[in-house]
């Protein structure tokens, strides 16, 4: 049983960008280099280049999210892709069609490439398996296990401000458990030579054995942030507290929101980081999120030159 | 009248610790000679056994028919024919059909559809709550009489545990086995792998190891306390399995099973979202895995079953979480634990008891065993023959199994039931 | 074989001096990578140019991206200068099949509408597949198709010419 690298296509180039982890750090780091020059691309007055003219791109949303579906829709079209977004929520699961039928009639309608999000682990892999070799699948978001997109737009926004990776202590603060987007972030940092990666949560809020990830435990901010450079805050769901995982976002905010006194004991050029949506007051304080040591609207522009960037590699690469 | 001449195998029964090349006679449906041939046997058919192994008809302690009421995943015939395929001549089938089986009509349905069809034994596990609702009692004297021969709740335990009791102390009154899988339901959570390295890498929601043990914890002390015979079905812990042995110590009368995927695979096998790995109880770590084999080894597990539950395709091409638990299996008991056999050097005298006598000592029945004056359910195979798993080599409805592609030893060459050939791989 | 190429320095001067002439058309000067760049570099040194220096990557303009996907290695482009109405002058070191210029003029149309551009190329070789031409031109030059022209770089800055097999890397 032998479980080849599902994002490989048999030249051992990126077919599918499922998850961050098991991906070597030359593609990693050939995503974040292509995209910086598509920043250089987002900063000019026409904002778009050529590159996947013809190329028709949907955006699969099994599960809603106006904000990375927006993120990918501008992606695609300043890479002068045709975009079809799709909320699956409410149209055809709803009549009994399966997750693949939809897929299949997609791809009869001769799709290139499907940005999936799904509350289930695995959707994306699932889809990936299954579609014809020469479709493309980006995983936007799948149930707990993987957001890899959001991991590299923080990997690019990390480069930007501290240049290496080599040197750096990252912090990893708030819902680990059900977060997939700690979990590529986790895989990234550790992919890309981050010596040391901590994760701080109360324990109700991190998963068995996360250690084996790589990554040191706190369930402390003093202790956790002390020196660290980076500080990447999760968003804390309202429904931990109706799930017996929490007892207040009151109590969660005095021993683990951000707040200026917390950040005092990080470096004095750390950068403050979160993929959005933010509740302010409850996993960060407001001071903090407009602070000078704040990254997270340059995350949200860095954010689309990233998947222009993914977007781009995936579909040159041809088997 | 039919009679049967099995020639030049290796008789390996047991039960009654028979290792050794001796023929078997059979007439009228029963085992009427081992090793020399009664006066004037005249056999209508001689079966050729040389290098094959003879062995007692398997039993398995789980086989999902999905009849009545999940027709769509597999039928009463074809899994019938699956079994018989994989040399199983005796089987418990679990109450979580559609309607479960609660009431002595439907038992005496399926009792009655799987008689006709000639095939192996079916024995019904009678449902121990009305509904599997666990609220209220069902008949179990009269599902009894029906044809149940066990009670049991499939879907772990109950959640009124004062249900429970009274549950075991009603059927201790008729001296009837309560057969429980031990999970606790709360904790269990709607999770779907175990809660371990796995789970967290691939962010599937984890079923803590305590689930099981919580579980158990109350069914050990119940069974104390009302003195029933219980069945744990479905051990999958390193944990589970020593509550399991403290138990037995205590001399408590207490049986328990594993399945023959759990003596195989582990988490790992997940790999990348597998849905054929998607099985309750889930597959845990590599180290519950061994001391499963352990247990097994030891006796505190005394038998191995399939936990066949054949599933339609569609059901597993879904994402983990929502794809349907189970794997098919029934046509993969004999392979799969002569194959662990073989991996621990056990002797296959060993090996095959899981399979047979012991599992038809906790299923109370005849069965199991090659006795002169037994039905002749036997089955005969070819040891060292080892054969790929194909969706195609599969007779179940079913093909949703981890183990497809691999190569397994141990191919059915005949299985016969009350001494009429019921399989044969040449026809 | 690199005996009969021309020598790229002297090229570089005759361009130099051509440019010269033109000179009151205050051109910008935006070199093509990568060759492209270390010429418009040296030019830029020679030339009494008023711009700052712009450099085109143009891998996201190339019309063979279904064919052989996005290159390893892109850097960003950076034009610092408004190209409205600016007079530009793209350099590259060899002009082929034209198929990059067109790539590079489609480029600098996103940033602006430049009042012209030129193109000036130290090696014009035979081959042309679109209606392009170079204002500005070192040598022109004959090759057999399997082979290709390509500039190197020294340490201090020295161009030189080579002659290599397609089939070998292009850099």
């Amino acid at each position: 049983m032998i479980n080849r690298n599902p994002q490989l296509n048999k030249n051992r180039v990126l077919q599918h960008l499922l998850t961050t982890e098991g991906l070597p750090a030359a593609i990693l780091l050939k995503i974040l280099d292509t995209a910086e020059s598509f920043v250089g691309v987002t900063e000019r007055d026409v904002k778009k280049v050529p590159l996947l003219r013809g190329k028709s791109i949907v955006n699969l949303f099994f599960e809603p999210s106006t904000r990375t579906r927006t993120t990918f829709e501008i992606a695609a079209k300043r890479l002068s892709a045709d975009v079809i977004n799709l909320n699956i929520a409410v149209s055809a699961q709803t009549k009994g069609e399966t997750l693949l039928d939809t897929v299949d009639n997609l791809s009869a309608m001769n799709a290139d490439m499907f940005v999936v999000r799904h509350a289930q682990s695995g959707a994306a892999h699932l889809i990936a398996n299954h579609v014809q070799s020469d479709i493309h699948v980006i995983n936007a978001g799948d149930g707990r296990h993987a957001h890899p997109t959001q991991a590299l737009l923080d990997m690019f926004t990390i480069r930007r401000y501290k240049r290496e990776f080599h040197n750096l202590r990252v912090a990893i603060v708030g819902d680990i458990l059900h977060s997939r987007v700690a979990r590529s972030q986790i895989h990234a940092l550790t992919t890309l030579g981050v010596p040391e990666v901590r994760v701080i949560a109360p324990k109700t809020l991190l998963p068995s054995m996360v250690e084996r990830l790589g990554v040191h435990v706190y369930h402390d901010m003093s202790a956790g942030l002390k020196d660290v450079d980076v500080l990447m805050m999760l968003r804390l769901q309202n429904e931990r507290m109706q799930t017996a995982s929490l007892p207040s976002s009151e109590e969660y905010f005095k021993y683990y929101g951000l707040t200026p006194d917390k950040l005092s004991l990080a470096r004095p050029d750390a950068i403050v980081m979160h993929p959005g949506p933010m509740n302010r007051g409850v996993e960060i304080d407001s001071v903090v999120a407009d602070g000078k040591q704040s990254v997270i609207l340059p995350q949200v522009t860095f954010g689309i030159a990233v998947r222009m960037a993914v977007m781009s590699i995936l579909a040159g690469n041809q088997v | 009248m039919m009679k049967i001449h099995i020639k030049n195998g290796r008789l390996v029964d047991p039960k009654n610790g028979i290792d050794a090349e001796q023929d078997v006679y059979i007439a009228a449906g029963k085992i009427v000679a081992i090793d020399v041939a009664p006066d004037g046997f005249q056999a209508n058919q001689v079966i050729d056994a040389t290098s094959f192994v003879v062995c007692p008809g398997l039993v398995d302690l789980s086989v999902r028919l999905r009849e009545p009421g999940l027709e769509y995943k597999a039928t009463l015939e074809s899994e019938m024919n699956a079994a018989v395929a994989g040399g199983v001549t005796s089987f418990a089938c679990p109450p979580d059909t559609d309607p479960p089986l609660d009431e002595p009509g439907l038992v005496e349905m399926l009792k009655h559809r799987a008689r006709n069809l000639h095939q192996a034994h079916v024995y019904p596990v009678g449902a121990l709550t009305q509904g599997l609702q666990g609220k209220r009692l069902t008949e179990m004297a009269e599902l009894k009489d029906a044809g149940c021969v066990v009670f049991g709740q499939p879907d772990g335990t109950l959640s009124d545990l004062r249900v429970l009791m009274q549950a075991m102390r009603y059927a201790s009154t008729f001296d009837f086995a309560v057969w429980l899988r031990p999970q606790e339901n709360s904790l269990t959570n709607n999770g779907v792998a175990h809660d371990g390295e796995v789970a967290t890498r691939l962010g599937l929601p984890p079923i803590p190891v305590c689930a099981e043990t919580v579980a158990l914890s109350n069914i050990i002390l119940l069974a104390k306390e009302t003195g029933v015979k219980v069945h744990v079905c479905r051990v999958s812990s390193a944990e589970g399995i020593m509550m399991i042995r403290a138990a037995k110590q205590q001399g408590l009368p207490i049986t328990c099973d594993v399945t023959i995927n759990h003596i195989h695979l582990s988490d790992m096998d997940i790999g990348f979202f597998d849905s054929n790995c998607h099985m309750m109880p889930p597959l845990r770590s590599s180290k519950d895995r061994e001391a499963l084999r352990g247990g097994v080894l030891d006796g505190t597990i005394d038998a191995i079953c399939s936990d066949h539950a054949p599933v339609d395709e569609d059901a597993k091409l879904l994402p983990f979480e929502q794809a349907e638990i189970g794997a098919t299996g029934v046509e993969l008991l004999l392979p799969l634990t002569l194959k662990w056999g073989v991996e621990i050097n056990a002797p296959l005298i060993k090996t095959l008891s899981k399979i047979t006598d012991a599992s038809a000592k906790i299923l109370g029945v005849d069965a199991g065993h090659l006795s002169v004056g037994a039905a002749a359910d036997i089955c005969i195979f070819d040891p060292d023959q080892y054969w790929q798993v194909l969706s195609t080599a599969l007779l179940s409805q079913g093909k949703n199994t981890p183990f497809l592609g691999m190569e397994l030893p141990g191919e059915i060459k005949y299985t016969i039931v009350n001494g009429q050939v019921v399989y044969d791989q040449c026809e | 074989m690199n005996s009969k190429l021309p020598d790229a320095e002297a090229l570089l001067d005759h361009l130099v001096k051509s440019i010269q002439q033109d000179l009151d058309k205050d051109y910008a000067l935006v070199g093509i990578r990568t060759g492209g760049v270390w010429l418009a570099e040296r030019l830029y040194q020679k030339l009494a140019i008023t711009k700052p220096l712009g450099i085109l990557d143009v891998s996201f303009y190339r019309d063979d991206f279904d064919k052989v996907g996005l290159r390893a290695q892109i850097k960003r482009s950076e034009i610092p200068f408004d190209v409205n109405d600016a007079h530009i002058l793209l350099v590259d070191d060899v002009l082929q099949t034209g198929r990059t210029t067109r790539a590079a003029i489609n480029e600098l149309f996103d940033y602006g509408r430049p009042a012209s551009i030129s193109l000036a190329t130290l090696i014009d070789r035979d081959g042309r597949e679109l209606p392009i031409a170079a204002q500005y031109v070192g040598a022109k030059l004959v090759l057999p198709s399997q082979q290709k022209v390509a500039l190197k770089c020294a340490a201090d800055g020295k161009l030189s010419l080579r002659v290599c097999d397609k089939s070998q890397t292009n850099d």
